[in-house]
């Protein structure tokens, strides 16, 4: 069968026709999906997609059935998906947690919408905590915030990858923006870049005879003792705390020098970008820096920015200071003052955070 | 003595096995530990049970096992079944797990005839916590949230899975009810909604009755009359949809 990305291609679209070519790209077995918006289209162009490349798909009954169904999916040994928003994200939050309990490299998508409930379906940044630790866990998952349609499709290859190389439930946190908006990016074929794609393998329904060539596989994420539970729970801490250095991401803009560091993440980070040049080209000394992980989060890259002469700290967001608080219980201890400029559910502007930076220099 | 003869899909290092003296639960095991072993499929099939006692077969057999969580062993066995079509998938579940907390992916999974097997354990009760009403607690039964009896005017009537399940299934479908009371039956209609999803007909769907004479607070003779007497006249035992000739 030919490969859905040959070489290189400059392509115009979608974020969620972006995804879609990059699960394929990613050799992504099946989607599970339960429709809301702003997502639908991953699903209408894994359909299309799929029936042409031999992939699967099935629409459940629910978001709760979409994320289960992935998880038996991944027991049988297949890169299966998901992708989500808003209340869909809410329910999927349980089998969320039987894939981080039962190390199950779960996929999903989530384009973030307004919210609390129903919101908007048009965009936010509100779905940060849930994402990062919804469930009733310790939030032993991956988290990629994207900025761009080229993200988007770096990253979604990459969530596949990390979730199959570590075993940990692995998030691509769009929004509706991200979703909806068009732009132009390369798509490539991830061999001609020499990026090696994680195959899957299964758990169960492994190849021998059961009692003759191995035990049967018995697996589980319920224990009977306390300890036997707080074992477990330790033991995946202390590999999740073993893999930060490799996983976080980050950018910095102008940090060097910065007296005003901006703190943002996702589609707010690029009117970010364009707020710090602005007021550079004014002689503020501003500087920008963006958490691509936002679990685990870069931490030890911002203490230090934090600590070569920062006076000041912007943290600019689309909801009511859920950066600020992952962000705050990450760098616990720095004595840099926290400002903010949170908009829950809209859109933020470079011309919102220059100003809101000037007042702070007044 | 010689011992009862286990069935070769038991997993003998977990036995004992830890359910109550009494329980239906071990006697619907068995019945499908044997249909696997008669019909050689021990290696492709793939068991799930849900979170309420059927949790306690986790590690029952000797075969590749996943535990899920309550209600939602259907949508994981859907998924694995729909990842590796040659894998048989076999789910197993309480009244509860099947008819409350997981009806949405029960009934759907049935619409859409997905190539599964379903197995549920109805004992009237949500026993695992302690002896709870049920969908299929029967008029007049005392639970532990229904102290003075269930009221059909205050909770409703009794779930009838299998009436259910039966009209809205397509061609293909297997469903039956069978009892822990009459054993061989049980395991001739757990066997054939294994060779139908072999044969990739349609869905597959067994209820049991089955017993629980801990949270029922019954003695040996009280719980098989309540199984028997009680259970068996509202609930009818035997095949409502079959793709299979009535002889076979
Ligand atoms: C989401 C969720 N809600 C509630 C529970 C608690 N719970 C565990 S078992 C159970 C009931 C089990 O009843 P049933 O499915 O009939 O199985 P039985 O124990 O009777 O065999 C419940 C409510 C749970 N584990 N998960
Ligand atoms: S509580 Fe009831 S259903 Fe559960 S193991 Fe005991 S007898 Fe069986
Ligand atoms: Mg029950």
């Amino acid at each position: 069968m030919e490969k859905p990305v040959t070489g290189t291609r400059k392509v115009f679209m979608t974020g969620n026709e972006t995804v879609a070519w990059a699960a394929l790209a990613a050799e992504a077995d099946i989607m599970f999906g339960y429709p809301i918006t702003p997502q639908n289209e991953i699903m209408h162009y894994w359909t299309r997609l799929g029936a042409k490349y031999d992939r699967g798909f099935l629409q459940t009954e629910d978001e709760i059935s979409a994320g289960f169904t992935v998880c038996g999916a991944i027991i049988a040994g297949k890169k299966a998906f998901t992708a989500t928003a808003g209340p869909g994200n809410t329910l999927m939050q349980e089998p969320f947690s039987m894939a981080e309990a039962m190390r199950l490299p779960i996929v999903a998508i989530i384009q973030q919408r307004g919210g609390p409930s129903s919101g908007t379906v048009i965009y936010s940044q509100q779905e940060v905590t849930l994402t990062t630790y919804g469930g009733n866990g310790e939030g032993h998952r991956i988290v990629y915030s994207t900025a761009s349609h080229q993200e988007l499709y770096d990253y979604t290859i990459k969530a596949f990858n990390t979730a199959w190389k570590y075993r940990f439930p692995t998030f691509v946190l769009g929004d509706g923006y991200q979703a909806k908006m068009r732009e132009p990016l390369e798509m490539y074929d991830p061999e001609a870049r020499n990026l090696e794609i994680i195959k899957p393998s299964p758990m169960v329904g492994l190849p021998g005879q059961i009692g003759i060539d191995r035990e049967p596989q018995h697996l589980c994420n319920i224990y009977s003792l306390e300890e036997e539970l707080y074992d477990v729970v330790l033991k995946v801490q202390a590999e999740y705390d073993g893999i930060i250095p490799e996983l976080v991401e980050y950018e910095c803009r102008e940090c060097d020098d910065a007296e005003i560091l901006v703190v943002s993440h996702g589609v707010v980070s690029r009117s970010t970008d364009d707020a710090v040049m602005a007021l550079r080209s004014q002689g503020i000394k501003v500087g920008a820096f963006r958490p691509i992980t936002l679990r685990p989060f870069p931490s030890q890259k911002l203490r230090e920015i934090l600590r070569s002469g920062v006076k000041k700290m912007l943290v600019v967001e689309s909801a009511y200071g859920q950066l600020v608080r992952l962000l705050k219980q990450e760098i616990y201890g720095e004595t840099v003052p926290i400002e903010t400029l949170l908009m829950p559910g809209v859109g933020i502007i470079d011309a919102d955070i220059i100003s809101k930076v000037k007042s702070l220099i007044q | 003595m010689t011992q009862p003869v286990m069935p070769k899909t038991w997993y003998v290092p977990s036995k004992p096995h830890k359910f109550c003296p009494g329980c239906g639960h071990p006697l619907i095991l068995k019945a499908l530990g044997e249909a696997v072993d008669e019909l050689g499929i021990q290696n492709q099939t793939i068991y799930g049970c849900d979170i309420g006692c059927s949790l306690l077969s986790w590690n029952f057999f000797a075969m590749d096992s996943t535990q899920t969580h309550h209600g939602r062993t259907t949508p994981v066995m859907v998924g694995m079944k729909r990842a590796r079509p040659e894998l048989i998938c076999v789910g197993y579940m309480g009244d509860g797990g099947g008819y409350s907390i997981g009806s949405q992916h029960l009934v759907n999974s049935a619409i859409r005839n997905e190539k599964v097997t379903l197995i549920l354990a109805n004992n009237t009760n949500y026993a695992m916590t302690g002896g709870q009403l049920a969908p299929t607690t029967l008029p007049g039964q005392k639970t532990e949230t229904t102290p003075f009896g269930r009221d059909p005017a205050l909770t409703g009537n009794p779930t009838m899975g299998p009436e259910m399940i039966s009209s809205i299934t397509g061609d293909g479908a297997y469903v039956a009810r069978g009892t822990v009371a009459k054993y061989r039956q049980l395991k001739g209609f757990i066997k054939k909604a294994l060779q139908n999803q072999m044969e990739g007909n349609g869905f597959s769907f067994v209820e049991a009755l089955s017993t629980c004479p801990t949270n029922w607070r019954t003695n040996a003779k009280q719980t098989w009359s309540w199984l028997e007497d009680e259970m068996g006249s509202f609930y009818p035992v035997g095949e409502l949809k079959s793709p299979f000739r009535k002889e076979d």
